[in-house]
């Protein structure tokens, strides 16, 4: 029968079935970072179990780290701790820490593609729900909580049902000025927030396969937010020619066996999907979300929804008060207080590239704080070689160092209660980038041209 | 894990949809390094206002509610993986969670940590809403091994469903890293005959 990338990666993975159905499911990867990772080490030492292949996990300090002055101390106590802990614990297991200071620290979704650890065909799990991210590469990738953080370090597995399938089709050619980021928003305001639960997705279609590296990471990424377990893309030649050479990747004659097998994952014709979805590219319009959920999305120049499902109603009527709109206005004209660019939806050198592009020669608006935080130092290092700092500055935005940052606020960076922030991470969430914060997730490129107006504006007008 | 059979308990209503795990416990609330103590804030920003005053009509607050189950809108836990969110829903007492619909991740940890999450059509969710508006006190009966749920008083009980070995769990207080500890041979032969190995 004809199979699934999906499937294919599975199935090389299950170590057993037990009776139930269940699989004994096989890890490759594991990354952990110093928030979801303390209380695993410690059930492995209260059962007092080894830690079983070291070799196979990598640690970063990402969601807590302040992203100005990292040479220092971390100076909030709490933050510091749990950095701290993180510290210890990898030395007292001998697990590979890229923590503060270190040349490959950053947000463990940007390092480990960037340092090629994250492969075609590979199982990667981390503590964090947007590992969906690495499934751009072709692997089967998703968050786990810390009671299966736990079970892969005693284990190198977990115990699975496996999930449906489903596959999400986009066609055709992107407009001027959609990237990535609003092919995803869109596809998530069609399916909602938990459209997808139960399943994993597979985005295929000559839109996503035109979409570089980075741009697919960005698709995969959100995933989560319509409920998937992981979202997935075959690998193709973008993805070897982003892999060659890099770091962890293989080498010599083990990268040719590599690319022969990664040649091999795709989903073939007829391949099953329980569910599937086809979209055109050329009806997707630069995106912007207006609600607290990221699937309350609409087309940047369109006005707020006035009919939703009576059942949603309360839901609705209390994220719009929430965020100060009323429904069926249009955001066109709102003024904007914050402006974020990074997290591991958009943190990467593409992104700050089209960021720097635009404001080349340009101001940001005088009532807007722009923050720039790269995902990894690689990528603030990259950008610094080719000048993007300098044009930056001179736009008045400010390139900071490292880390999670505003995308979750557990850091120094939050939005004040009440203000609005553009941002391009992946969660408008109430109170996510700071109590009473008020997110309105869009691309970097929406970004940008919002921080230089002041005020939402139909970009499409802004385009050269 | 405690085990878990029969539970027989008043609960506490929030209809709202898509209840996401940052409002169920905010990030900033995640820096500390034991699995205790999250109850304190479990909902912090829906239960006390800014000067950490409690906000009198949030279910939470209501003396009219209590017990130990939370009976939430649809698509309950959806948003980011901590487990947090289960630890504190379990350690502010709570040991069910009736909705008609929940996030995969959220569903995962609450049963990796003896919270039963109780999925429920949502014609059964409005009437469970509607029965505890008009009957804070109704008792609502969880049956684990028999997989049952009923309100007493509606002389009806419905069945819901658990993965076999997820039940087997519940009620016996174990959990999965025991048992994958327990295949080491069968992984390690895995890992010697895969075809490609990394
Ligand atoms: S950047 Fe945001 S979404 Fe990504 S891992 Fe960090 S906190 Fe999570």
């Amino acid at each position: 029968m004809a199979k699934s990338l999906f499937d294919k990666i599975w199935d090389a993975h299950v170590v057993k079935t037990i009776p139930g159905g269940l699989d004994v499911f096989y890890i490759d990867k594991h990354l952990i970072h110093e928030v979801t990772s303390p209380q695993a080490f410690d059930e492995l030492q209260a059962r007092e179990l080894p830690l079983f292949r070291k070799e196979q996990m990598v640690a970063t300090a990402d969601h807590n780290v302040p992203t100005k002055d990292q040479h220092l101390p971390i100076s909030e106590p709490l933050s510091r701790m749990q950095v701290d802990k993180l510290t210890e614990n990898c030395a007292k297991f001998g697990v590979e820490l890229f923590g503060l200071g270190h040349k490959n620290q950053g947000i463990v979704h940007v390092i480990g593609p960037e340092l090629g650890i994250t492969q075609p065909g590979m199982t990667i799990v981390c503590g964090d729900s947007h590992t969906s991210t690495h499934g751009a590469f072709g692997a089967i990738a998703f968050g786990i909580g810390t009671s299966q953080v736990a079970q892969v370090m005693a284990s190198q597995c977990l115990l699975l049902s496996r999930p449906k399938r489903m596959r999400i089709v986009v066609d055709g050619e992107l407009k001027a000025g959609v990237t990535a980021k609003d092919l995803i928003l869109y596809v998530i305001s069609k399916l909602g927030t938990g459209g997808a639960t139960g399943y994993f997705v597979e985005y295929a279609g000559s839109a996503v396969r035109s979409l570089s590296m980075e741009g697919r990471m960005t698709v995969c990424n959100m995933s989560i937010e319509m409920g998937a377990r992981g979202g997935m893309i075959a690998p193709d030649d973008t993805t070897f020619n982003y892999l060659k050479g890099r770091q962890n990747a293989p080498h010599g004659e083990k990268w040719d066996q590599a690319v022969a097998y990664w040649k091999t994952l795709y989903s073939e014709d007829g391949a099953p999907f329980e569910a599937e979805y086809f979209f055109d590219a050329s009806d997707i319009a630069p995106m912007i979300t207006y609600g607290t959920n990221p699937g309350m999305g609409i087309a940047i120049n369109s006005a707020i929804p006035v009919n939703v499902q009576s059942s949603e109603a309360v839901s609705f009527d209390k994220s719009l008060k929430y965020m100060g709109f009323a429904p069926g206005e249009t955001l066109l004209g709102k003024e904007i207080n914050y402006v974020f660019i990074g997290s591991c939806t958009n943190s990467r050198i593409e992104d700050l590239r089209i960021v720097a592009e635009y404001v080349r020669g340009k101001q940001k608006a005088q009532h807007v704080e722009a923050i720039i935080v790269p995902g990894s130092k690689h990528v603030e290092l990259q950008a610094r070689e080719e000048g993007i700092d300098i044009v930056l500055a001179e736009a008045g935005f400010e390139l900071r160092e490292p880390g999670c940052s505003a995308c979750l606020a557990m850091n120094e960076d939050k939005i004040p209660a009440g203000a609005y922030c553009v941002s391009t991470s992946n969660r408008n969430f109430e109170g996510r980038q700071g109590p009473g914060s008020r997110t309105l997730l869009a691309s970097p490129l929406v970004a940008a041209i919002t921080a230089v107006e002041g005020k939402i504006v139909d970009i499409t007008q802004y385009l050269s | 894990m405690e085990k878990f059979e029969v539970l027989r308990t008043a609960a506490v209503p929030l209809p709202i949809e898509n209840i996401d795990t940052d409002q169920i416990i905010p990030a900033r609330f995640l820096k500390a390094t034991s699995r205790e103590g999250f109850g304190e804030n479990l909902f912090r920003d829906w239960r006390y206002d800014s000067n950490g005053n409690p906000i009198e009509d949030f279910a939470l607050n209501d003396t009219r509610y209590n017990g130990k189950i939370l009976v939430a809108g649809k698509n309950f836990g959806c948003g980011s993986s901590r487990e947090h969110a289960a630890w504190a829903i379990y350690d502010a007492g709570f040991k069910v969670v009736i909705s008609s619909f929940f996030a995969d991740i959220f569903r995962g940890n609450a049963l990796n940590n003896g919270l039963l999450p109780l999925q429920v059509s949502d014609e059964m969710l409005q009437r469970l809403f509607v029965q505890i508006e008009q009957d804070p006190q109704t008792e609502l009966v969880v049956d684990l091994p028999k997989q049952e749920f009923y309100v007493p008083s509606w002389d009806e009980s419905v069945s819901f469903e658990i993965d076999p070995y997820k039940k087997e769990c519940l009620i016996n207080g174990y959990d999965d890293i025991d048992f994958l500890v327990s295949q080491k041979e069968a992984i390690e032969a895995y890992e010697t005959n895969r075809a490609w190995a990394f």
